[in-house]
């Protein structure tokens, strides 16, 4: 409870200071707005329902981008994880593929598939791909040898092996990079989008600079920030402290 | 020892009975009280058969290191049989082998006459690191192995129920593995091993890590669920009294390469308690063998930090 009250004080004088300096008129209000001028922006949008269309647009493919780089995230990295000659191979790739931002698909998913729903997909699998990737190889590496022994010697083998061994056994190492993944995947879609102009929140983004209505940009701004930080702060961080509380890594 | 140990069991059972009562009938089976005569059993097929087994790997510094040589050794159905040795001397190795989790490069272990050729439910290993699920409650760990060999759910709430409350731990069902005591998680992989019903139960120094006490209390129960399962276990450890206290049978291996040293038939009278004069006096005739073996490894040691 106190640190909710901290955090109410410390938000309730940030705005306070923004309203002061607009109030100043230090500069001009289509430079710098109001933080009413943004909230009756952010009112508007939902009312006139588009930001509602593209808050569920962007998370959908979210959600859907994401998904699909988790779950060739896994194979890909149990694959580098358990052979020698895919971990001296692929891994080094992988590594090497890291440090190229995911903006730079973007030119190869629009050659490829065109202004598409798939170049978006595309460019948020390439974000959050090699994250998951390098997690789970990780994860896997990391994971305590015993408790592969322990299910092999209790009947578990193959797909049971991993499902019900390998995989909860190397959550808690893997469960940071599932968070990087969704971060990077999150930032390279709002940049797809700001570049497509197809719906979504980054098209809003852009739309409020081509108007020159600095209200909606700022309004757009909070909104992703409120968005990733529901996902990152609340479902991410929930999932890591449910895990460790279960492995017993902190109290309880 | 002014009480007599025998008050402190709840069941106690015949010497030399013992092991033979209520085989794969643990639900249904009668009390090991009731039995009185020997039931008959044919004891001329080992259940598990070691012949000629060897391990020998490369170590980092390219050197052929032999862990296990030439061992054979056959194990009776229903036996208590206890592996003391050295660290260091393979011992646990062994039971990885018994158990099918690493492979020999020379010999083969049989089971009931069958080679064995990867792990099986019918040989359960306790590892010395328990390697208990932490993912899981107590309960889901010891229905892990039943689901394993997809026992229909109802059964596996029975069973789940009879071997918590076989090791005592019923009112800890729900709680988590780093919720419990080092004792209470000795015997939460008492119960996941004997809950997929093995026939030979492979026991990895199980209790090394635990204070006087508890290990005591716990050897009275491994005695008493022993007798009422009719399991043959394997125990290794390096505490010869324990072996004494619990083993029909004490087998003691050198010093790499591990080979079988001795055999040690112990025909004390069950229950046994590790106080008492006569383990004591024949674990000091056994760590006499025992001795030679540690003075080795302790020299082997110290020519290993010279030449470093």
């Amino acid at each position: 409870m106190k640190k909710a009250a901290k955090q109410i004080i410390f938000y309730s004088a940030l705005i306070g200071i923004w309203a002061l300096i607009a109030k100043l008129h230090v500069w001009p209000p289509y430079l710098f707005p109001p933080p009413w001028g943004v909230a009756e922006a952010l009112w508007a949008g939902f009312k006139d329902h588009s930001f509602w269309i593209g808050v569920v647009v962007t998370m959908k493919r979210m959600l859907v981008g994401y998904s699909l780089a988790v779950v060739l995230g896994m194979i890909l990295g149990l694959g580098v994880a358990s052979n020698k000659f895919l971990e001296e191979t692929v891994g080094g790739l992988l590594v090497s593929l890291q440090s190229l931002p995911s903006i730079c698909w973007i030119p190869l998913a629009v050659l490829w598939f065109g202004l598409t729903e798939k170049a978006i997909l595309f460019v948020v699998l390439m974000g959050s791909l090699l994250s998951v990737t390098i997690a789970m190889e990780d994860g896997r590496k990391q994971m305590p040898k015993i408790y592969s022994m322990a299910g092999r010697n209790l009947g578990a083998s193959g797909f049971r092996l991993f499902w019900s061994v390998l995989l909860p056994a190397s959550l808690p190492f893997i469960v940071s990079g599932l968070k990087q993944g969704w971060a990077f995947g999150w930032r390279s879609l709002i940049q797809a989008e700001m570049i497509f102009l197809s719906l979504g929140l980054g098209q809003l983004l852009m739309m409020g600079r081509d108007l020159n209505d600095m209200n909606q940009v700022i309004a757009v701004m909070i909104l992703i920030i409120i968005l990733g930080f529901i996902i990152d702060g609340l479902v991410f961080r929930t999932m890591e402290r449910k895990l460790q509380e279960r492995w017993g890594l902190v109290p309880a | 020892m002014s009480t007599s140990p025998q008050n402190a069991y709840p069941s106690p059972v015949p010497a030399g009975h013992v092991g033979a009562v209520g085989r794969g009938s643990v639900l249904r089976g009668k009390p090991a009280s009731s039995v009185t005569i020997l039931p008959v059993r044919d004891v001329s097929i080992p259940k598990v058969s070691l012949e000629g087994i060897s391990l020998s790997y490369r170590t980092t510094s390219k050197a052929q290191l032999v862990a296990l040589d030439n061992i054979s050794l056959q194990v009776r159905p229903g036996e208590f049989l206890c592996v003391v040795g050295p660290s260091g001397c393979g011992k646990s190795t062994l039971l990885h082998l018994i158990a099918g989790l690493y492979q020999q490069t020379a010999g083969q272990v049989f089971v009931d006459g069958k080679a064995v050729n990867g792990p099986g439910t019918d040989r359960i290993l306790i590892f010395q690191e328990l390697g208990l699920f932490p993912w899981l409650t107590v309960a889901q760990n010891v229905e892990f192995g039943m689901k394993m060999k997809n026992i229909p759910k109802a059964e596996r709430k029975e069973k789940i129920q009879y071997y918590l409350r076989l090791v005592h731990l019923s009112k800890f069902r729900d709680s988590y593995t780093h919720q419990l005591s080092g004792g209470m998680r000795q015997r939460v992989a008492l119960a996941r091993a004997l809950a997929t019903e093995p026939d030979v139960l492979l026991m990895d120094e199980p209790f090394a890590a635990l204070d006087a006490q508890t290990r005591d209390l716990l050897h009275d129960e491994l005695e008493r669920i022993w007798a009422e399962t009719g399991r043959t276990i394997i125990f290794v450890t390096h505490n010869v009294r324990e072996a004494v206290r619990l083993g029909d049978r004490v087998v003691l291996m050198t010093f790499r390469p591990g080979r079988v040293k001795q055999e040690f038939p112990i025909s004390l009278p069950r229950p046994r308690h590790i106080e008492e004069v006569d383990v004591a006096r024949t674990a000091k005739e056994i760590l006499g063998c025992l001795r030679e073996e540690i003075n080795k490894s302790i020299e082997a040691e110290y020519a290993d930090e010279k030449s470093r």
